[in-house]
């Protein structure tokens, strides 16, 4: 019972992302371009609520539904992981159009060449954890 | 009112219902970026016992990967009964672009030259499909978020590292589409 709402967040985020196009190659290929708003106008609202959100959570103590405080922790501070990390997701992101979440989506969406995408995501994550110790973070 | 969700919903509706979502994530004790779902498969797999950084109790993260196969049936939900069956509208110097590069199928959301199942044993679909999502999978745990988790709940919470996470992501986004891209698709 606690994890069927979040399959149903789940549910709303993949229509959201599949009717709003967002999980569409052609409008992440836009994007890098800078030939249409569509993607940056859904970001952009996203983030400019999501900034209203977050304050107002953190002023009124907001609680999550099982009474304890939502925390939201700062993120530790360094050049080298996030840059690299960045520029190695961004690379993959145009690639292939997707970044974690469209992937399932577009996998719901019938193009089920993108089962080879997740396999390979789940495997480059993994890849990540074993080599971790020798990267610069 | 079918008819009317399955038209394409403009991105002011998109924004806000992702602004949504990760406020319901956050209310029920959970919070948004998918990328992690990613580590809780590795963890689930049992890839902990090899490398540590799988080493984590993912039953507390399971709520993660229930999400993502939410987002699953959401898609498809989507595409069965919201589906309008009609050309994405992106932009003509887009388009312009892509014929450049030799697509010529704007049908759907992902280009079957490319994205079909037909293509995942030749060496395009290989590069696109496994190296882009190892590229994917790799660089979102490395740079500890993705979209959801740098882009909207970091930057939301106004963090630096995640500005910064994000200029990489269009830093590489760039790069590839018009560095190596042009070469990648035509082979």
């Amino acid at each position: 019972m606690k994890l069927i709402k979040f399959f149903i967040i789940g549910i709303l985020f993949g229509i959201i992302l599949t009717k709003s196009e967002v999980v569409s190659w052609f409008r992440i290929q836009e994007m890098f371009r800078f030939q249409a708003f569509h993607m940056y106008g859904v970001i952009g609202t996203a983030v400019a609520l999501g900034i209203v959100i977050v304050a107002v959570m953190k002023r009124t103590k907001f609680k999550t539904m099982y009474g304890n405080e939502v925390v939201f922790n700062p993120k530790n501070m360094s050049i080298y992981r996030y840059l690299f990390g960045g520029i190695i997701f961004g690379l993959g992101w145009a690639l292939t159009g997707a970044c974690p979440g469209p992937i399932f989506i577009l996998i719901g969406n019938g193009y089920l060449a993108f089962i080879v995408v997740a396999i390979s995501a789940v495997l480059g994550t993994l890849a990540y954890g074993a080599l971790r110790s020798k990267l610069p973070h | 009112m079918l008819e009317l969700l399955s038209q394409p919903w403009p991105w002011y509706i998109a924004g806000a219902g992702i602004a949504l979502v990760m406020f319901l994530l956050l209310w029920f004790g959970g919070e948004f970026g998918v990328s992690g779902a990613l580590g809780t498969m590795c963890s689930m797999c049992g890839a902990g016992k090899k490398v540590p950084f799988f080493n984590v109790n993912w039953h507390n993260q399971l709520w993660n990967v229930v999400f993502v196969l939410g987002g699953l049936a959401g898609g498809f939900i989507a595409g069965q009964w919201l589906n309008s069956g009609a050309d994405i509208q992106i932009s003509q110097a887009t388009v312009q672009d892509l014929q450049a590069l030799g697509i010529t199928n704007f049908s759907g959301l992902a280009p079957a030259e490319i994205f079909g199942t037909d293509q995942i044993l030749t060496l395009r679909g290989f590069i696109f499909l496994v190296i882009g999502g190892f590229l994917v999978g790799f660089g979102t745990r490395y740079a500890g978020g993705c979209t959801s988790g740098h882009a909207i709940s970091g930057l939301s919470n106004l963090q630096l590292p995640s500005l910064i996470a994000v200029i990489g992501f269009f830093i590489g986004g760039l790069l590839m589409t018009h560095v190596l891209l042009p070469f990648l698709i035509g082979l």
